[in-house]
C-alpha cells in the first residue's frame, strides 16, 4: 500500500525534476553517447551476447537459486523489462500517468489464453499467432479507453487509467466465459520438441522463454529507440513538457497522446501474452493494482523517460523478490521506502531522462561544439551550475 | 516594377526612399543581407508611410545594431575546433554578410517569391470576447497587411493578450470572425491555426524545459512535416528527409536569432535573454505566415532591446508578418509600420506611430485625462 500512495507524487516529481545533476551514472551516459557508432556496437555485442548466456553461465553471486529457479527468474526480469519499456512510453516519454497499465497486460494474457487453452470455448489458433493478435486486441482497448480520456490531465487520468486496472479485473471476475478464479489451464506455447520428445518451452524451462522474451524486447527497444528519435518522439516529451505550448508549435496533442497510449497498450499485451504461455495459466489473481504500481515503481524508479533506466528499475524490481526470497513478503514496503527515498535525494530515478532525441543529432551537435568531448564536459559544467543557482 | 532587392542591398548607398516608395506597388526584398543599413533604409516605409523623422531615427538604430553585431558576433567565446562558433569568430564582415544571407535561405525558404505589400494577410472582424459578464474584447476589428509590423498597445488590461489569444486560437471568439487570407479560422484546433500560418511566442516564456535549444525549435519545424507513426517506426526515407531538413533549419533559425552556440544546451539553462530569442526561433520554424509576438522585451535593457528591434526587423525582411503586443514605447515606436491601441477591449486608435503618439485618446488613455478630451 506504500507504493501505492506514493505513486502519484512520484509521477509528478518525474515531470518537474528541477535539477540536472551529474550522478554516478550520468557521466557514463555521456562518454556513451560521444562514441561513435562503430565503438558503441563493439560494445553492445558482447553484452547482448552476455545477456543471452546468462541462465547457462548461472554466475554464483548473481543466481537466485535455491530459492528460485535462475532462467525462470531471468524470465521474469526480461517479462518485467518488456512491461516497463512498454509503461516508459507512456508515462516516461508522453507524461501520462498510467496507474492501469495491468490492465492492458490482462488483456494480452487473456487473448492468450482464450485462443490456445483447452478450456476455453472459443476457436484455436498456435500460440506465437496469439502474440500479434493481443497486441492489436490491446492496441483498440487502448483505443477505446484512450479517445474520451486523454483530454484529462494528470491526476484525472492517474484516476482514470486506475479504474480502467480494476474494471478489466472485475470483468473477469463476473464475466461468466472468462472463468473467473478458476481460470484457464495449460495456455499454449510456441511448438517444438526436444530430443526426448518434451516441449522446449515447457512451463518449468525458462531458459528458452527468456531466450524468447529478450529478443522480443530487444526488436521491441529498437523500434520504441525509432520512434524517441523522430518527430513523434518529440512531440511526447513536448507534450510532457507543456502540453499547451506542444500545441500551439502545431502539435496533435490528442493525436500524439493517443499514439503514446496505444503503442504502451501494445506492448502491454505483448507481454501479457507472453507471460500467460510461460506460466500455462490464467486466472484473475495477478492483475490487481499492486502489480500495476509496480510496473510503474519500476519505470520511476529506474528513471522514467529513460530505457535504459527502466530496464534496471524492472530489474531491480523483479529480481530482488526472486534472489532474497526471505524479502519477499516485504517486497511492497521496501519498493516503497526505496521510492521515497529516491524521490528525496534524486527524483528524476537511477538514471534519469536523456535528450537524445534527434536522429541526426550527433552531426549536429558535433557541428555546434567541435568535439565530441567538448560536449560531454560541457553539458557537466551545465549540470553543475544549475544545481549552485 | 521595383529593381531586384539583391542590387540594393551591395549598393552601400541606398536609393532615396522617396523614389522608391513612388514607384507603385512595392515589393519586399526578403534578403537577410537586408538587415544591414542599406536593406533597411531602402524599404522600412514598407509601403507605409513613415515620418521622416521616425524612419531616420529607425534606421539610425539599426545602424548601431548592426555595428552592435560586428562588434559582439566575434567576440563569442570559441567552444572548440571547426564549431559554428569558431567559424564565425574567424569570418570577415563579408563572409559574416555571406553567411547571413545563406543563414536566411533556409529560415525563409520561399522568400524569392516577393510580396505585395498592402495585401491582407489578417483580418479581425468586430471580434468579441466575453467571459461570463465581462467583455474582454468589444466587437475589435482591423486588417493586418502583410510585410508589416503591427503594434498592439495598450494601457495593462486592455484586452491585447486576449486578443492574441482570439487569432491564435486559443480562445474562440464570442462572436466576430478572425481571417487568414480570408479563410475563417472558425472552430479549427490550435495545431491546425499553427500550421494555416500563425506562429506566437508568450508573454511568459514557455519553452520545453528538458529539451535543447536545438530540440525545442526542431519540435517547431516538425509542425510542417508529415511523417507518421508507422514512418518514424520503420525510418522510412521521409523521416530521414524531414529529420534532415528539421535540423538543418533548426541550426539556421538559431544562428538567425544570434544564439547557434546554444544549441546543446538545456533550454531552461539559457539565459533569460536568450530563452525570448530561442520562443522567437521556435516560433519562426513552424513557418508562419503572421508571427505574433506577446511583449519579447518584457525584462530587457535598452541595449538588449535594440537588438531585438534589429531581429524584429530581420524578421519582417526575411518576408514574415509581424503582430507585435509591447509596452515599451520607443521600441514600439521604433520598429512597428502601423499601430492599435486597445482600451478596455475596445480599439480606440489605429495609425502609423506619428499619428498614435498625438492622438489625443490615446494619451487619455496612457495619462489619464478628463473624460471630455478623451471622445
Amino acid at each position: 500500500m506504500t507504493t501505492s500512495s506514493t505513486s502519484p507524487k512520484t509521477g509528478t516529481a518525474s515531470e518537474a525534476t528541477p535539477t540536472t545533476g551529474r550522478g554516478w551514472f550520468f557521466g557514463l551516459g555521456d562518454r556513451w553517447n560521444s562514441l561513435p557508432r562503430p565503438q558503441q556496437w563493439a560494445w553492445l555485442v558482447p553484452v547482448v551476447v552476455l545477456i543471452y548466456a546468462l541462465p547457462l553461465l548461472n554466475p554464483p553471486l548473481l543466481t537466485t537459486e535455491p530459492g528460485t529457479n535462475f532462467p525462470l527468474a531471468l524470465f521474469d526480469v526480461a517479462r518485467f523489462a518488456l512491461i516497463a519499456i512498454g509503461l516508459n512510453v507512456v508515462v516516461g516519454q508522453a507524461g501520462l500517468l498510467d496507474l492501469g497499465y495491468v490492465g492492458f497486460f490482462a488483456i494480452g494474457s487473456y487473448v492468450a489464453a482464450l485462443l490456445t487453452s483447452p478450456d476455453s470455448v472459443l476457436w484455436h489458433i498456435p500460440y506465437l499467432w496469439t502474440l500479434p493478435l493481443a497486441m492489436a486486441v490491446t492496441m483498440v482497448f487502448g483505443l477505446i479507453l484512450g479517445a474520451p480520456t486523454l483530454r484529462l490531465r494528470g491526476d484525472y487520468l492517474a484516476i482514470v487509467t486506475l479504474g480502467f486496472g480494476e474494471i478489466v479485473r472485475l470483468l473477469a471476475t463476473i464475466v461468466e466465459p472468462l472463468k473467473g478464479q478458476v481460470g484457464f489451464q495449460s495456455v499454449g506455447h510456441p511448438p517444438g520438441t526436444n530430443s526426448e520428445g518434451n516441449a522446449i518451452f515447457a512451463v518449468s524451462n525458462g531458459t528458452p522463454w527468456y531466450w524468447l522474451c529478450v529478443t522480443i524486447t530487444i526488436i521491441v527497444l529498437f523500434l520504441v529507440g525509432n520512434l524517441e528519435r523522430s518527430r513523434v518522439g518529440r512531440a511526447w516529451v513536448a507534450i510532457r513538457e507543456d502540453e499547451d505550448a506542444a500545441e500551439i508549435m502545431g502539435v496533435a496533442t490528442i493525436r500524439f497522446k493517443l499514439w503514446a497510449f496505444v503503442i504502451g497498450a501494445a506492448i502491454g499485451g505483448l507481454s501479457g501474452a507472453l507471460f500467460a504461455g510461460q506460466i500455462g495459466f490464467v486466472n484473475n489473481q495477478k492483475f490487481d493494482v499492486p502489480t500495476s504500481v509496480l510496473f510503474l515503481a519500476a519505470v520511476v524508479l529506474g528513471g522514467s523517460g529513460n530505457k535504459v533506466g527502466v530496464i534496471l528499475g524492472a530489474f531491480v524490481v523483479s529480481y530482488i523478490p526472486n534472489r532474497f526470497v526471505e524479502l519477499a513478503a516485504y517486497k511492497y514496503l521496501i519498493f516503497g521506502v526505496a521510492l521515497i527515498v529516491l524521490m528525496i535525494f534524486r527524483p528524476q530515478g537511477l538514471l534519469g531522462a536523456r535528450q537524445r532525441l534527434l536522429a541526426y543529432g550527433r552531426q549536429a551537435y558535433l557541428r555546434i561544439v567541435g568535439k565530441p568531448e567538448q560536449l560531454s564536459s560541457d553539458s557537466s559544467l551545465k549540470g553543475e551550475g544549475d544545481r549552485i543557482s | 516594377m521595383t529593381e531586384p532587392t539583391g542590387d540594393d542591398r551591395r549598393d552601400p548607398a541606398a536609393p532615396d526612399p522617396g523614389t522608391e516608395r513612388a514607384s507603385g506597388t512595392e515589393r519586399i526584398g526578403r534578403h537577410a543581407a537586408d538587415a544591414t543599413p542599406a536593406g533597411t533604409a531602402a524599404h522600412t516605409e514598407g509601403g507605409v508611410e513613415l515620418d521622416e523623422q521616425t524612419r531616420e531615427e529607425a534606421v539610425q538604430r539599426a545602424d548601431e545594431h548592426t555595428e552592435h553585431l560586428a562588434a559582439e558576433g566575434p567576440g563569442l567565446v570559441p567552444d572548440g575546433e571547426g564549431s559554428i562558433v569558431e567559424q564565425l569568430a574567424h569570418m570577415t564582415a563579408e563572409e559574416l554578410a555571406e553567411r547571413e544571407a545563406e543563414v536566411a535561405e533556409v529560415v525563409a525558404p520561399d522568400r524569392d517569391i516577393a510580396v505585395e505589400i498592402g495585401d491582407t494577410l489578417l483580418s479581425m472582424d468586430a471580434v468579441t470576447m466575453r467571459f461570463g459578464g465581462l467583455v474582454a474584447l468589444d466587437a475589435v476589428s482591423f486588417d493586418l497587411k502583410r510585410g508589416e509590423i503591427l503594434g498592439l498597445i495598450g494601457p495593462n488590461g486592455a484586452g491585447k493578450t486576449t486578443c492574441f489569444n482570439a487569432l491564435t486560437g486559443v480562445y474562440r471568439p464570442t462572436s466576430g470572425q478572425v481571417r487568414l487570407e480570408g479563410q475563417p479560422l472558425g472552430r479549427r484546433s490550435r495545431h491546425q491555426i499553427t500550421r494555416l500560418g500563425i506562429a506566437r511566442t508568450f508573454q511568459n516564456i514557455r519553452l520545453f524545459g528538458e529539451m535543447t535549444a536545438l530540440e525545442n525549435v526542431v519540435v517547431g519545424a516538425d509542425a510542417r512535416h508529415r511523417t507518421s507513426v508507422v514512418g518514424a517506426l520503420l525510418r522510412l526515407p521521409r523521416h530521414h528527409r524531414e529529420e534532415r531538413q528539421a535540423i538543418d533549419r533548426a541550426m539556421a533559425l538559431l544562428e538567425f536569432v544570434g544564439i547557434a552556440h546554444r544549441a546543446a544546451d538545456k533550454a531552461r539553462n539559457l539565459p533569460y535573454g536568450d530563452q525570448r530569442r530561442l520562443e522567437i526561433a521556435r516560433a519562426l520554424a513552424t513557418e508562419p505566415k503572421l508571427l505574433c509576438l506577446d511583449e519579447p522585451a518584457a525584462g530587457f535593457n535598452p541595449a538588449e532591446k535594440d537588438n531585438l528591434m534589429g531581429l524584429i526587423r530581420k524578421i519582417r525582411d526575411d518576408g514574415y508578418t509581424v503582430l507585435l503586443i509591447e509596452h515599451d514605447m520607443r521600441l514600439v515606436m521604433g520598429v512597428t509600420d502601423r499601430i492599435v491601441v486597445l482600451e478596455f477591449g475596445r480599439k480606440i486608435a489605429e495609425g502609423l506611430p506619428s499619428e498614435i503618439r498625438e492622438n489625443p485618446a490615446v494619451i487619455a488613455a496612457y495619462l489619464g485625462v478628463p473624460d471630455d478630451a478623451t471622445a
